[in-house]
């Protein structure tokens, strides 16, 4: 569905994006994850089009993207911060506008804003909002003229859990309908939760590519057992058959108080691969 | 077409809510309707107020207007989405522009009233500001086109619609003044409105520096618009 083929662009003399092949099927969400600077939001601007790589190409639901008609963007729906809205208008009227541009349906707009739990303020102003209100009411926006590729730049950013949690919510129903979505986060926890596949990045370059499970299964150098047992002791144990009995004997004598295994998170292997974080600024 | 006619309901809504934009369309109709019942001095010439903010108008608010709404528009990137949804820039701009001229036109209606022109006179006159309402429009354009922000095209905006507001006015006091005015369309305006109330014919150099200056903000329009694009 979304082809993306050595993709390089620069601003001035600095390299942004270098080399960037990723391919996302139907109904699957990609994460890209990075830090600050890492090159998503350029990388998302120039699926979209609104950037033109230095070279590379992109193909949307086959065609390329890169002196494509307009008609492209009729599959395509986009959540991106930096898109505002008209802000002495209302809910309604702001969805109105893009419906009618979209040739949707007026139905469709009480609909997506049912869907985003927006409804009963659909004649509030957009300037009254809160920002968790205007994140869904950009939501509603990108899905109103139901789209078959998704883009999402850092969705929740700034959100607080509940708001987050509700558009984890809308964001997983649209996959169930088949949407295929590239989300940019630096929430390792967002990524594990929604996406198939994940691809971090940094300073420009895909460092690690796969599902979030299988890469912290990958990057479990230790693969150890840490027990903490009653007293405030910790002991590491091998993750292997040896440790077994030593594991039995623990929990015989009710002297375990949690166990874990030493699996990292995606953001312990972010890094281990580059040294940063993947919240730093 | 539709996508413009999308635009101007858009625009109509959104400007109803804007103060600062509404005051620009009725704030120098409002002036001349209460000076002219108000103000009666000896050997001022006829309708004197009606014609000199009719020209305030013209030059002030389509440019200032203009500037405003695209400016807001880049600033706030909903003009992207539009372009995105299949808007067309020629159908955005007809959209606005439409809009633009005919909330300034109402004015011209109370100015020609103020002015008592009947006839053939009141359609020589809102053809007149018609076509000083679009030479103001476009110069807001290529100003709202170039400018990154709100503020930044406010700063440009702000001393072009002075001089082309009040130049001719004060070209009624200095002769120096009147001369340089007489290269702005704004003064060639303040001019035609002379003739048509003192019923003297029109004179060729009026139309001809108004279409000069149309072709100077026309050629502008194009320059920015090809160099910066809309969004």
């Amino acid at each position: 569905m979304i082809e993306i083929s050595h993709v390089t662009h620069r601003f001035g003399e600095k390299e942004v994006l270098k080399d960037i092949t990723l391919s996302v099927e139907q109904g699957e969400i990609l994460g890209l994850l990075g830090p600050s600077g890492a090159g998503k939001t350029t990388l998302i601007r120039i699926i979209t089009g609104q950037l033109v790589p230095a070279a590379g190409s992109v193909r949307l639901d086959g065609h390329d993207l890169i002196g494509a008609e307009k008609d492209i963007y009729q599959e395509i729906g986009m959540m991106m911060d930096h898109f505002g809205f008209y802000e002495r208008l209302s809910c309604y009227d702001n969805l109105k506008l893009y419906a009618d541009i979209y040739r949707v349906e007026s139905d469709r707009i009480q609909e997506v804003l049912q869907w985003v739990g927006l409804y009963e303020d659909r004649k509030c102003l957009v300037q009254k909002l809160s920002k968790g209100m205007k994140g869904r009411l950009m939501l509603a926006r990108a899905v109103l003229h139901r789209p078959k590729i998704l883009f999402l730049d850092e969705p929740t950013s700034g959100l607080d859990p509940a708001t987050t949690r509700k558009i984890h919510d809308l964001i997983l129903r649209m996959r169930q309908g088949g949407t295929t979505i590239l989300l940019t986060t630096h929430n390792m926890a967002e990524a594990e939760k929604l996406c198939k596949h994940i691809a971090l990045l940094h300073e420009g370059k895909i460092v690690e590519y796969g599902e979030p499970k299988e890469i912290n299964r990958r990057y479990n150098h230790k693969n150890k057992l840490v027990i903490r047992l009653h007293g405030g002791r910790t002991e590491e144990l091998p993750n292997t058959e040896e440790a077994a009995e030593k594991v039995r004997e623990y929990l015989m004598n009710r002297q375990i108080e949690t166990i874990h295994s030493t699996e990292p998170n995606l953001e312990m292997v972010f890094m281990e691969l580059t040294g940063r974080s993947l919240k730093e600024e | 077409m539709k996508n413009a006619y999308i635009v101007f309901k858009k625009q109509l809504k959104d400007t109803s809510r804007n103060m600062a934009l509404c005051i620009q369309f009725v704030m120098y109709p409002v002036m001349a309707a209460i000076l002219e019942s108000a103000v009666k001095i000896d050997n001022m010439p006829e309708h004197f107020f009606a014609g000199m903010f009719a020209v305030m108008h013209v030059g002030m608010g389509p440019l200032c207007v203009m500037t405003a709404v695209i400016a807001e528009e880049k600033e706030k990137n909903t003009l992207r989405i539009l372009l995105f949804g299949g808007v067309k820039p020629a159908e955005y701009l007809l959209g606005i522009g439409t809009y633009i001229l005919s909330a300034c036109m109402a004015g011209g209606v109370v100015f020609a009233l103020l002015g008592e022109y009947r006839g053939k006179d009141f359609l020589v006159f809102m053809a007149v500001m018609a076509s000083g309402i679009i030479v103001s429009m476009l110069f807001g354009a290529v100003i709202g086109i170039y400018s990154k922000s709100q503020v930044s095209a406010t700063a440009v905006a702000t001393p072009l619609m002075m001089v082309f507001a009040f130049l001719p006015m004060l070209g009624m006091f200095n002769k120096t003044i009147a001369r340089a005015a007489d290269l702005a369309y704004s003064q060639q305006i303040q001019l035609l409105f002379n003739h048509l109330q003192a019923g003297t014919a029109i004179e060729p150099k009026n139309l001809i520096v108004i279409g000069i200056n149309f072709a100077i903000a026309a050629a502008g329009f194009t320059y920015a618009y090809r160099k910066c694009g809309l969004a």
